[in-house]
């Protein structure tokens, strides 16, 4: 081979890299392809569109539409509705988060504190998660039903009144938020199952080499801390998902009696869907949006700074 | 309360046991009424007994009511369609795409990537407005495709399909191309098949989430459609046909609660493993 060979092969190498190069990009954007048009379609689009339409008066089946700018929200903050609506899904988050995230972290622990039943039970706390929530709704009603339902008739043999579940503005909300533990506390404590599985066996061992002798102090030395991360994560998705409510709502109340369980996405839903008032209820999807997009700001943020100086 | 500590005597893990026992029963509850129910005349429900096996059975009554007013094999065969349809086009539209991102080189990956991490900021649930001006617009509202189209895309799938295919070994890619695959059968018959944890993993965790979702049913189908799902018979058998008579609705709901609940059953490590998987960062 001459001397004039190698450089005229690399640049036929270099070509040939060029080549695939090109051929992977062609093929990289194929493949996206059908998932960037329903990406942009079905999402993309359609969120950028309601915000726009937040600032608009658009009424479904109107001829014209105009931007009024901030009205919308401004309507929402004298809204007596919508503020009860925000107030509700508040507390509706700040009693199921606390109670379905301790929940399925002490669930995870006396289930994997032993050997025995541990499938049995996992699956037993697991069932609301696969259950359609609007048939296990219709059966809530029933239990929580103020004269029938086996709840009051267990607080009459005790001698005590039991209040109008679902049907009085006081013990509405709270009535709301036990189903909704009932429902969310399993996939937490699944959640923290895997987080449980993660942590290696021989910290504990050298725990026990140290002196940490009894499960309590175990928990606080080894267990809490290595948790931490899942049960930041688990804190945060359980917010967002409390802040989903709908069904329950839906189902048992229909935001009633006298609004006092109205939630964000149920009101969204009769603004939009019953009024047709598009652009109110888009105002309040943008409300609901935002809300979302901080509490996922904030889980990512204080997971950043435990990985760095934690 | 350690993992670890394992090999107690049964004697020690009684007071375990016995808590989780107690509390497993309380959850079990609306289950065990609802059966119950479904299963009482009227006037036993209506009389408040606290018995939980009827004094006269009335499954005929209940059930045959159920039956005889409403759909449910319909009900449950949309639920079946929209789930399997939604899932097809998921898998479709996520595998390819989490693969390109994952091992393809090519300009404008990161922006694509970037994308994803904010398509997993949006709830399902904002969208829906424009969606369903849209879908008036086309006339697809009361349509199978209505109720499909909006969840054929999940960045979730993308985002995990991805993560999945990272951990992959790339010599595996590079004998195929050595063999003179093209970009698309490697995606076909060596990226796929080799998804399949992956797939199941997700596959579950749509399922669940498609199959119990009322809030997008809800809008895009209206009138006492034959389209409806499971969830949303529930809804039309209560407010239109029921009313207070306890014993069908609990047929009712107890029927349409039973096909994932036995799915569940069947398949319930594949299913807990499942959920841990995609779990994080549904």
């Amino acid at each position: 081979m001459s001397d004039l060979a190698l450089p005229s092969a690399l640049a036929g190498a270099a070509r040939e890299g060029d080549r695939i190069g090109r051929g992977e990009a062609i093929a990289a954007w194929l493949l996206t392809a059908p998932a960037i048009i329903a990406f942009v379609l079905m999402l993309l689009v359609p969120t950028l569109a309601v915000v726009a339409i937040a600032f608009t008066d658009y009424e479904l089946g109107a001829r014209s539409l105009s931007f009024i700018g901030l009205a919308n929200f401004a309507e929402l903050l004298e809204d007596r509705g919508f503020v009860t609506s925000f107030r509700n899904t508040a507390f509706f988050v700040a009693v199921t988060t606390p109670a379905s995230v301790i929940g399925g972290l002490a669930l995870a622990l006396a289930i994997e504190g032993g050997q025995r039943g541990r499938t049995f039970f996992r699956a037993v706390f697991f069932l609301p998660v696969v259950s359609l929530m609007v048939a296990m709704a219709t059966a809530f009603q029933y239990m929580f039903h103020p004269t029938i339902g086996p709840v009051n008739a267990l607080l009459r043999s005790f001698g005590l009144a039991g209040p109008n579940w679902l049907g009085s503005s006081d013990s509405v909300m709270w009535t709301l938020s036990i189903i909704g533990v009932w429902e969310q506390i399993g996939f937490n404590m699944v959640l923290f199952l895997a987080g449980l599985t993660a942590i290696p066996r021989d910290l504990y061992a050298a725990a026990e080499v140290d002196g940490v002798r009894s499960s309590w102090s175990r928990f606080w030395t080894v267990t809490w801390p290595l948790l931490g991360p899942t049960t930041l994560f688990v804190l945060t998705i359980t917010m967002i998902r409390s802040l989903r409510v709908f069904d329950i709502v839906a189902t048992l109340t229909q935001g009633g009696p006298n609004k006092a369980s109205e939630v964000l996405l149920y009101t969204m839903y009769t603004e939009g869907f019953t009024f047709f008032r598009m652009g109110y209820s888009a105002a309040i999807t943008v409300v609901f949006l935002a809300v979302v997009v901080v509490l996922m700001l904030l889980q990512t943020r204080l997971i950043d700074r435990r990985v760095h100086y934690g | 309360m350690i993992p670890g500590s394992n090999d107690r005597s049964l004697f020690a893990d009684l007071p375990r046991l016995a808590i989780l026992s107690l509390l497993g029963l309380l959850f079990l509850m609306p289950y065990i009424w609802m059966v119950s129910v479904s299963l009482k005349p009227l006037d036993e429900v209506w009389r408040a007994s606290m018995s939980l096996i009827p004094e006269t059975f009335a499954i005929d009554k209940n059930y045959g009511r159920v039956f005889r007013e409403v759909p449910i094999g319909r009900y449950l065969l949309n639920g079946a369609i929209v789930c399997a349809g939604i899932l097809v086009f998921q898998l479709a539209f996520a595998l390819p795409a989490g693969y390109a991102l994952a091992k393809l080189n090519f300009r404008g990956r990161e922006t694509l990537f970037a994308f994803v991490m904010l398509g997993l900021l949006i709830p399902a649930h904002v969208p829906a407005i424009p969606l369903y001006i849209a879908f008036a617009q086309t006339g697809i509202l009361n349509t199978y495709a209505a109720l499909i189209a909006p969840s054929t895309i999940s960045v979730f799938a993308i985002f995990m399909f991805r993560q999945f295919f990272r951990a992959m070994p790339d010599e595996l890619i590079q004998a195929a191309r050595m063999d003179g695959l093209g970009e698309w059968s490697i995606v076909w018959r060596i990226v796929v098949p080799n998804a399949w944890p992956a797939a199941t993993a997700f596959a579950i965790f749509s399922v669940v989430a498609h199959w119990n979702d009322l809030f997008w049913p809800l809008i895009a189908v209206s009138g006492k459609g034959e389209l409806a799902t499971p969830a949303l018979g529930v809804i039309y058998f209560r407010t239109e046909e029921a009313g207070d008579d306890f014993g069908a609705l609990m047929a009712a709901a107890t029927l349409t609660t039973i096909p994932l609940v036995a799915a569940f059953l069947l398949a319930q490590r594949r299913f807990i493993e499942g959920i841990t998987m995609t779990g994080l960062k549904g």
